[in-house]
This record gives structure tokens, C-alpha cells and sequence, in this order.
């Protein structure tokens, strides 16, 4: 077969998007989109580390910042949330065996997420809005520096995605809940179990709701309060903005700036602490699972373990706030070390149980689900205690705001340890989604792992050498104090780039140019069904 | 007192190890779970031994460091330590305003600083010469942001706002203003 007729048409013409279900067109759109939110979001970052290394090269500072302050909203609500959700609408009623609660209300979530990701982003570009996502008040209503008008259009945006978000939040719990016409009715009291709530087992012993279904319903809860308090902060913006552009100057001190940090720090962490953790176990566990055919090593324990970690997750907020004097001594020891230090054991939990199941079922074959799925349990075991070390009140104090905390914590923990997981999850399902396409390339496959993996690695640790030397992030140092350390990481960075391209066009070669195209054509099956009969 | 280059130095070490033996383990378990062979359950008494050894770390972490970082108790009792020098510092629009061209401390001074903002959460932190840095803390409006420090070493500092502020507070930095004698 010619390139060309792979390119139109994709590995041996086997991908038949009329095929598909509106099941599968969804999850793969869902896919599609975040894929493409992630690489705006790596194109960002590589356009971010040039101007660390060489300042005012690209751009000035104003666009700098401005990128800055959309890079890790695109990287999170574009790309994570819309793979996530995608994955978890299919996976929920596939685990589940019924169809999902409602297609419909599944579509508006991918449209608003994508719509608003594309409102706030372009908005922070024309305007330079740049606030951060840390929004540290009243930084975000200071319209001597932002655009009013900008920073409405990126708070619109951002409310899109939290509506999308709800419309997700309804969807999975009702999956969960409800019984679909026709059916025998389901027995009461599924969504408690899920949640943690009670104990619902089958006749034969096994858990009435799955474990992985059980992590989708605690993470669930953390997304669901985030969304309310993103959107209430939001809100809480959108006053200032519509005043000002009214001629009126709202007092900022009527908003306690401490309060405030600590309202939204509670918020922030039910993503960062609470549903990114609890999701990636539960996905560890489901592909554990899927890719040993064995039950979960020690399930009780995983499955209390989530719990566990959902509630840890609304009490550790506080770690941010190790650096803030006026924050309570008692919060910073009790909320920000003592229960903070439960990740360490509720992610150590899961880690372990994860390679259990694994070891339990060798000899395995090294599919590329499982290396990526090794490769997402090492960037959690590097970057988790990364973030306890930070979440000391003698090692924050030299730590804080400096490049170790977004190098070896944040971009090891989302780039290796969630992305990779998310990959592990995308290459577990294409066969499915995609009723048996064949990969084009495994050679490309391999390059992706590796260089995924040592470019995350990489750049994490440069940032975090710079770090420890004194490098403070959402900083520029104009006369190449750390120079070397940036070129470092931009070269890591760079690998990263390329396995994405690597990646994106192993996925086009699959499925032909024709096929992505299709994907996003209406599904001439009209069932419900997550797969064809 | 332990200065935090030292502290930060046994940091890196720690977790340098830390990362190559994570890698090392990673790399024999792929390869171990691939290559044939009959497959051993585990026992639960592995799994608890594990699960004990994650609560001693997670708890001890904190107390060696209670116990090894001065600056962390001075840090929590620092309303009952006498201070030996005080300085106030506002800032606004994005300048700091010192009491002082240069701040100047004898050696093994205990000073405290007490730093407020009007308008902006900033950052207030004290960089050697070699940019690295001594410490840091938040500045909130409307609150008081103290820090107790002791100045064991003859030394010149840079101030540094530690925290973004918007494009503007790019360049909140006061070269060479603190000076240890």
C-alpha cells in the first residue's frame, strides 16, 4: 500500500468510520479534541521555555505571562478533562453493561469544553489577560494592568468548561443510577456504593459496583466541587469586570485577600490532590486489570483506599499556604503536613497494588498499554514525594515558588505520570473504539514511549536543579543566571514535542486522513449500544 | 545554624538516589514480568509491611525536620522569640519601600521582618549573590507577613518579589540591599 493511500485511508484500509456507533464517534471526537488541546499545550511550553533561555527572543514579557496563565488551563480543561471525560462516559457504561445516560448531554460536555478552552485561551491571547490560574486576589480584578473586556471573554470561557464539567458530573452519576428501559430494575443504593457509602456485593461475592467505577464516582464528587467553586470565583470576578466597564471601581479590599487564597487553594487542590489522584488509580487498576485478565491485588484495600483519598482531598489545601504568615500555624501543620502526607501513603497504596496485580499474572507481553502504564506508575512515584518534600514547613520555605515545584512535582506528575496513564488508556482502547484498526507503526509507537518519557523526565529535573540553585518559577532572569539549566530543559522539552508529533502521526497513518475526518460526521447507527452488534 | 545551601544540598542527594533507585526498580520490573516463568502470588504480609513503611516516612519526614531545621521552629514560635533588629517594608505598585537604603545586620542577629502590602499579593525573598536563596515568604495584602531569621554569616542579599504579581513585577528586585557584617 502507497504512503499516499495509507494517508487517505489508513493502515490497510481498516478503519470504517461508517461503522462506528455514536458511542465510539463520541469517545474518539472526546479524544481527538484533547489530543489537540495537548499539543497547544506542549507548542506553549516549548514557546514558554525558549523565552526562559532567551528572553524577549519570541516575545515580550505581556505574552509571555499571557501564555503562561492559559498554558496549564489548556493543558488541564482542553486535553486532560476532554480525554478523561471521553474515556470515562465510554468506560462507565461499558463496565456498567448499559448504555450511557444520555449521548446528547455528553456531546454539549465535548462542544463546551472545547468551545470554552478555545474562548478562554484566544481571549488571554488577544489581551494578554494574565492573571494566573492562582488568581491571587485581587491580581485578577486589577484592570491596571488587564484588559476588562479581555478578562471577561476568559472568565466566559472557563464557565463554559465548568458547564460542560456539570453536564459530566450529571451524566456519570445517573449512568451509574439509573436503569435503562427495558431492563430489570436496578437494585437500590448503586450510587452509595459507588461513592463509599455501602456495601453492595453480588450473590457471588464480587463488588456490585466495579473498583474502577467506584474511583470515576469519588473523583466525580471532587469534580463536581471544583466546578462549583471555579465557577463561583469566576462569578465573584465578573462582578469587579462588570462594574468596571460600568465607570465603577469596586473596593478590592471588601474580598479578604487570605480567604480568598484559601477558598480557591481549597477548590484547586479537589483537581490537583483529589480527582487527578483518585481517577489515575482508578485507572491504573482498570488497565491492570484489562491487561492481566486477574482481579485487583488486595481490592478491598484499593477500593478503601479511594475513599480515603477522596476525603483527604478536601483537608490538604493548606500546603499551599505554608508560606503565608498570617495562615493559621495550626492549618499549615495539621492541613498542609500531617494530611498531606496521607497522599504519600493513599499513592503508595495504589502504586503498589498495581504492580501486585501485574507481578501476579508474569509472564506478560510488553504491550505499548503497558509500558506506557509503567511509565505513568514512575511518574507518580517521582513526583508524589516531590510534593511531600515541598509540603514541609522547614523545606517550603526554601523551596516555595521556585522552579523544583513545577519541574519534579507538577510537569513530572502530569506530563509522566497522568499522560502517560491517559496514553496507556488511548492505546488500550483504539482497537476497540476503532472496531479493530491496526497500528501503523510500532517502531513509532516505541519512539513515543522513550521519548515521552526521558524528555518528562528531563525537563522536570533541570527545572527542579534550577530550582534548588535559587530559580523561581512565573519568573525572568534577564542576564542568564540559569541559562544552562533552561537550554537543558527545553531540550528535554523538545522530546517531548516530538513524540507527540510521532504519536499524531501514527494515529493519522491508522486511521487515514478520511477516517479522522469521519469521526466527526454524524453516526448512521442509531443505537445506544457502545459498540456494533 | 544550618544554612539552607546545606539543607538543600542534602535534598538533592536524597532525592537523586531516590530517582535512580525508582528507575532501577522500574526498569527490572519490566523486564521481570515479561520473561517466562511461573507466576508467584504475594504475600499479604509484603503488602502491610509496605503499607507501615509509607506511614513511618510520611510522619517522620516531619518531625526530622522539626528537629533538624532551625528555622522551622523559630518559624512557629516566632511571636515568642526576642528579635534583635526589626525591620518594616511596604510595598505598592510594585516598588518596595525600605526603611533604609541598605539593611544592615550584624552577624548572628535575630531579625525580624514585617513586610505589607496596599494593593497586590506579592513576594518578599532574600537571594545570595549566586542567586540562590536564602528565604522567601508570601506578602498578602491586608494581613501582616512577618519572618523571624537569624543571620549567622557574613553576607550580601538581593530582594526579590517571590511572587507574581502580574507583567509588572518583572522586575521587583533590589540588588544588594540587606548586608551582613
Amino acid at each position: 500500500m502507497s504512503f499516499i493511500n495509507t494517508f487517505m485511508n489508513g493502515e490497510q484500509g481498516l478503519f470504517k468510520p461508517v461503522n462506528l456507533t455514536p458511542m465510539q464517534k463520541l469517545t474518539l471526537r472526546f479524544v481527538v479534541v484533547g489530543l489537540f488541546y495537548y499539543l497547544f499545550a506542549v507548542v506553549e511550553g516549548m514557546l514558554m521555555r525558549i523565552h526562559l533561555a532567551a528572553p524577549g527572543a519570541l516575545m515580550d514579557d505581556k505574552q509571555f505571562f499571557a501564555i503562561m496563565t492559559a498554558h496549564p488551563l489548556v493543558g488541564i480543561f482542553g486535553s486532560s478533562y476532554s480525554i478523561v471525560f471521553g474515556a470515562f462516559l465510554f468506560l462507565v457504561p461499558f463496565l456498567m453493561k448499559k448504555p450511557l445516560w444520555s449521548i446528547k448531554l455528553a456531546n454539549w460536555t465535548l462542544w463546551l469544553v472545547a468551545i470554552g478552552t478555545f474562548t478562554f485561551w484566544f481571549a488571554g491571547f488577544l489581551s494578554h489577560y494574565s492573571p494566573l490560574y492562582t488568581l491571587y486576589w485581587p491580581l485578577p480584578a486589577d484592570f491596571t494592568q488587564f484588559s476588562v473586556v479581555g478578562g471577561i471573554f476568559f472568565v466566559l470561557g472557563i464557565a463554559l468548561v465548568m458547564v460542560g464539567t456539570l453536564f459530566f458530573v450529571l451524566n456519570i452519576f445517573k449512568t451509574i443510577a439509573y436503569t435503562p428501559e427495558g431492563s430489570e430494575k436496578q437494585i437500590k443504593g448503586v450510587l452509595a456504593s459507588a461513592l463509599g457509602f455501602r456495601r453492595l456485593k453480588n450473590a457471588d461475592g464480587t463488588n456490585v459496583v466495579s473498583t474502577p467505577v467506584a474511583a470515576i464516582a469519588r473523583g466525580t464528587v471532587d469534580t463536581m466541587l471544583n466546578a462549583g467553586i471555579i465557577t463561583f470565583t469566576g462569578v465573584l470576578i465578573l462582578v469587579y469586570m462588570v462594574a468596571a466597564l460600568l465607570g465603577h471601581d469596586l473596593k478590592h479590599s471588601a474580598v479578604d485577600a487570605l480567604l480568598y487564597k484559601n477558598w480557591f487553594w481549597w477548590g484547586l487542590d479537589l483537581i490537583a490532590d483529589g480527582l487527578v489522584l483518585i481517577f489515575v488509580a482508578g485507572t491504573w487498576y482498570l488497565l491492570a486489570s484489562l491487561i492481566t485478565g486477574k482481579k485487583i491485588f488486595m481490592e478491598k484495600w484499593a477500593r478503601a483506599a479511594l475513599l480515603v483519598e477522596m476525603i483527604v482531598s478536601w483537608f490538604v489545601w493548606s500546603h499551599h499556604l505554608m508560606s503565608d504568615q498570617a495562615q493559621p500555624a495550626f492549618l499549615k501543620i495539621f492541613s498542609g503536613e500531617m494530611l498531606t502526607a496521607f497522599e504519600l501513603i493513599t499513592q503508595g497504596l495504589a502504586f503498589f497494588i498495581t504492580l501486585a496485580t501485574l507481578w501476579q499474572a508474569r509472564p506478560l507481553q510488553m504491550s505499548n498499554p503497558l509500558k506506557f502504564l509503567l511509565g505513568g506508575l514512575t511518574g507518580f512515584a517521582l513526583a508524589v514525594p516531590a510534593g511531600i518534600m515541598q509540603a514541609d514547613l522547614g523545606l517550603n520555605r526554601i523551596l516555595h515558588n521556585t522552579q523544583w515545584i513545577v519541574g519534579p512535582h507538577v510537569h513530572v506528575a502530569i506530563l509522566v505520570g497522568l499522560t502517560m496513564t491517559l496514553y496507556s488508556a488511548i492505546y488500550f482502547l483504539f482497537p476497540i473504539l476503532t472496531n479493530g484498526a491496526k497500528l501503523y507503526s510500532q517502531k513509532l509507537a516505541n519512539f513515543h514511549f522513550w521519548a515521552h518519557l526521558l524528555g518528562g523526565i528531563g525537563m522536570g529535573a533541570f527545572m527542579g536543579m534550577a530550582g534548588l540553585k535559587g530559580m523561581l518559577r512565573r519568573s525572568v532572569y534577564f542576564n542568564g543566571e540559569f541559562n544552562l539549566y533552561m537550554i537543558l530543559a527545553a531540550l528535554a522539552g523538545s522530546l517531548l514535542l516530538f513524540a507527540f508529533l510521532a504519536f499524531f502521526f501514527n494515529i493519522v497513518m491508522s486511521l487515514g486522513l478520511k477516517g479522522v475526518i469521519g469521526i466527526f460526521t454524524p453516526s448512521e447507527k442509531k443505537t445506544k449500544d457502545l459498540l456494533p452488534s | 545554624m544550618i544554612d539552607t545551601t546545606t539543607v538543600l544540598a542534602g535534598q538533592t542527594i536524597a532525592y537523586t538516589l531516590y530517582v535512580i533507585v525508582i528507575l532501577l526498580l522500574m526498569g527490572w520490573f519490566g523486564y521481570q514480568i515479561t520473561r517466562k516463568g511461573k507466576s508467584e502470588g504475594i504475600k499479604p504480609a509484603l503488602f502491610y509491611s509496605f503499607v507501615g513503611f509509607l506511614v513511618v516516612l510520611g510522619v517522620s519526614l516531619h518531625i526530622v525536620t522539626h528537629e533538624t531545621i532551625p528555622w522551622k521552629p523559630i518559624d512557629l514560635n516566632r511571636d515568642k522569640i526576642a528579635h534583635d533588629k526589626l525591620f518594616e517594608i511596604s510595598i505598592k505598585d510594585h516598588q518596595y519601600k525600605l526603611p533604609a537604603d541598605t539593611l544592615k545586620i550584624d552577624q548572628n542577629d535575630m531579625v525580624l521582618f514585617k513586610v505589607t502590602s496596599e494593593d497586590l499579593t506579592y513576594g518578599f525573598g532574600l537571594f545570595r549573590q549566586d542567586n540562590s536563596m536564602l528565604f522567601q515568604m508570601q506578602v498578602i495584602p491586608g494581613h501582616m507577613n512577618d519572618i523571624l531569621w537569624k543571620f549567622d554569616k557574613p553576607q550580601v542579599y538581593t530582594i526579590r518579589s517571590t511572587e507574581y504579581s502580574g507583567w509588572k513585577g518583572s522586575n521587583m528586585i533590589l540588588k544588594d540591599v540587606v548586608v551582613v557584617k
